[in-house]
């Protein structure tokens, strides 16, 4: 099956020179869920806003189920829903009236029995009548979800769905994109929380200065670039890593009780029986030991670095 | 077309317009009463009468083109500026609508609430004085024409305007001392020669001389002129936001 969302070296230059985007190309199939990961400026906003028709692409071009995002456009946005960044909405109107709004915006016949359904999932159904402006950030955070469901959309654009919210709101908000993946969405969301890529996507796409590092099922490229570190804690402290251990570029840490030791865990071999015989060939007596998985916090930064290097 | 979009559009612009229908109905009521205590009687007591009609009746005409040219305005700027500047615009550009769309929903709602307040300033009026409306279809098309018109020109600086300042700035600066001035107060004869001609480049003359005709049967130009001034101010000001969603100017980066 062809991909919903094809993405063809899309470029955006922005009238101050400003090169936001820099020729992204990305497929993106039907059911997935996927994260655009990268930090604050790397371009995720820009790329979401050109598909959805709020920017003007420089060139390139993208479908949403093989729809022309520029001269096919009725039919593209249709298909779209967009939960932006910032929480935009009409103060003084009532939830079911904002949401009335986007349904027929997207020239949909009035169905107010579906529009409770999707207020009901999101809990905001006892909102119903109320102006936005009385709500708090989260449920406002909903109301936007909503707004973005009213049309029924087979692609939801998710911008930062948890800047902004506090941990037990951050895993609500994670459970409601995991029942919308159930019911056949298709979600792109950005974040810079690595957590919670790695909690909910599919795949990451990493995305810095305008351009995709690299897409890779979640668990591959925790996997593909997860380094892992041992730590070994000594008995008695030492003062430098003794000579023989040069070869394994051991960190000691300042009270000169731990070693650390950094290796790639798809390596063939992790020298951890070589460095545990010559450790205690040197004399060195252990009281424990502990390894540790990159988060993938580190393995982004890493990768962002490469990127700039 | 997406109609129901237009439809949402309107719907959701009217229903702001009834969440305050007390203040829109009484603002134009009482400066409507206003103007007549200050002209009608104050100065209207020392003018006798304006080409056979009495001076009270005579600015009628000229007090609803004032109400209505500036409503329009300020409803169609506000209405596109306000989701602009909260942020909500972001649906409407995202949505599967064309520019004619978005603009017949907001336009309408914003013309349509100024047709209100002219008929409001109409019935007013009639407590005040005698009238008679020689043309009362004529009437109500210029009235309709001149609402939609000047809502179109009111979405235009809505969308310009960056600022809360700049969406009072052209309606300020040029489009009141362009009413004050396009005789809504006084007829064009009354004025020296020079003035007169000079008068004529105002494009709200011919609006306010032709509403004033479908009333008395008096105007200061042809009534032909007075539509074809209207007709090609709604062609501009359509062309212009052609032109502003095509290119998507300070609408779309």
């Amino acid at each position: 099956m062809a991909p919903i969302l094809q993405v063809r070296d899309l470029k955006k230059i922005y009238d101050g020179g400003f090169e936001a985007l820099k020729g992204v190309t990305l497929d993106i199939e039907e059911g997935e869920i996927i994260a655009l990961l990268g930090p604050n400026g790397a371009g995720k906003t820009t790329l979401i806003s050109t598909l959805c028709g709020i920017t003007v692409p420089t060139s390139g071009s993208a479908t949403v189920g093989g729809h022309d995002i520029q001269t096919d456009y009725r039919a593209a946005r249709s298909m779209i829903g967009l939960v932006p960044q910032e929480i935009s909405l009409e103060p003084f109107e009532k939830v079911i009236n904002t949401v009335r709004l986007t349904r027929g915006l997207f020239g949909k016949r009035r169905n107010d029995a579906y529009l409770d359904e999707v207020l009901g999932k999101l809990s905001l159904l006892d909102k119903r009548n109320q102006p936005t402006k009385e709500l708090s950030g989260g449920m406002k955070r909903r109301v936007l979800i909503a707004k973005a469901l009213s049309h029924e959309p087979r692609v939801l654009f998710l911008d930062e769905p948890t800047a902004g919210v506090d941990v037990a709101l951050r895993k609500d908000m994670w459970e409601v994109v995991a029942e919308l993946k159930k019911s056949g969405v298709t979600i792109i969301l950005t974040t810079h929380y690595i957590e919670e890529a790695e909690a909910i996507a599919d795949r990451i796409a990493v995305i810095n200065k305008g351009e995709i590092l690299l897409v890779e099922e979640t668990a591959t490229l925790m996997a593909r670039l997860g380094r892992k570190r041992l730590t070994i804690e000594l008995r008695e402290p030492i003062q430098s890593v003794p000579e023989t251990l040069s070869a394994y570029d051991l960190e000691l840490s300042e009270g000169g009780t731990d070693l650390t030791y950094t290796y790639d865990t798809h390596q063939e071999k992790t020298g951890i029986t070589g460095l545990l015989a010559e450790l205690s060939a040197a004399g060195l007596k252990l009281r424990d030991i502990s390894t540790r998985q990159d988060s993938l916090e580190e393995i982004f930064v890493g990768l962002v670095q490469e990127g700039a290097a | 077309m997406n109609t129901r979009a237009i439809w949402s559009i309107y719907r959701n612009e009217m229903m702001r317009f009834f969440r305050t229908i007390l203040q829109s109905f009484i603002s134009p009521v009482i400066s409507t009463s206003l103007y007549f205590v200050v002209f009608g009687t104050a100065i209207g007591s020392r003018i006798d009468e304006v080409e056979g009609v009495t001076y009270a009746a005579f600015i009628v005409p000229g007090l609803i083109m004032l109400s209505v040219i500036m409503q329009g305005i300020s409803n169609a700027s506000f209405a596109i500026y306000f989701p602009k500047f909260i942020g909500t615009i972001y649906e409407v550009l995202s949505a599967p609508v064309n520019f004619l769309e978005v603009v017949v929903g907001y336009v309408g709602a914003a013309a349509t609430k100024s047709l209100f307040i002219g008929l409001v300033i109409l019935g007013t009026a009639s407590l005040f004085v005698d009238l008679t409306i020689a043309h009362p279809l004529a009437m109500l098309l210029f009235l309709v024409l001149t609402c939609v018109s000047f809502a179109l020109m009111g979405f235009i600086i809505g969308i310009w305007a960056k600022n809360f300042e700049q969406l009072q700035l052209v309606p300020m600066l040029i489009v009141t001392p362009l009413v004050f001035l396009g005789g809504s107060f006084y007829s064009i004869s009354m004025l020296p020669p020079l003035w007169q001609k000079i008068t004529l480049f105002n494009p709200v003359v011919y609006l306010i001389s032709g509403f004033r005709w479908a009333f008395f049967e008096q105007a200061d130009v042809p009534v032909g002129l007075s539509l074809l001034a209207i007709g090609g101010f709604t062609a501009i000001c359509m062309a212009v936001i052609w032109w502003i969603f095509r290119t998507g100017w300070r609408l779309r980066d």
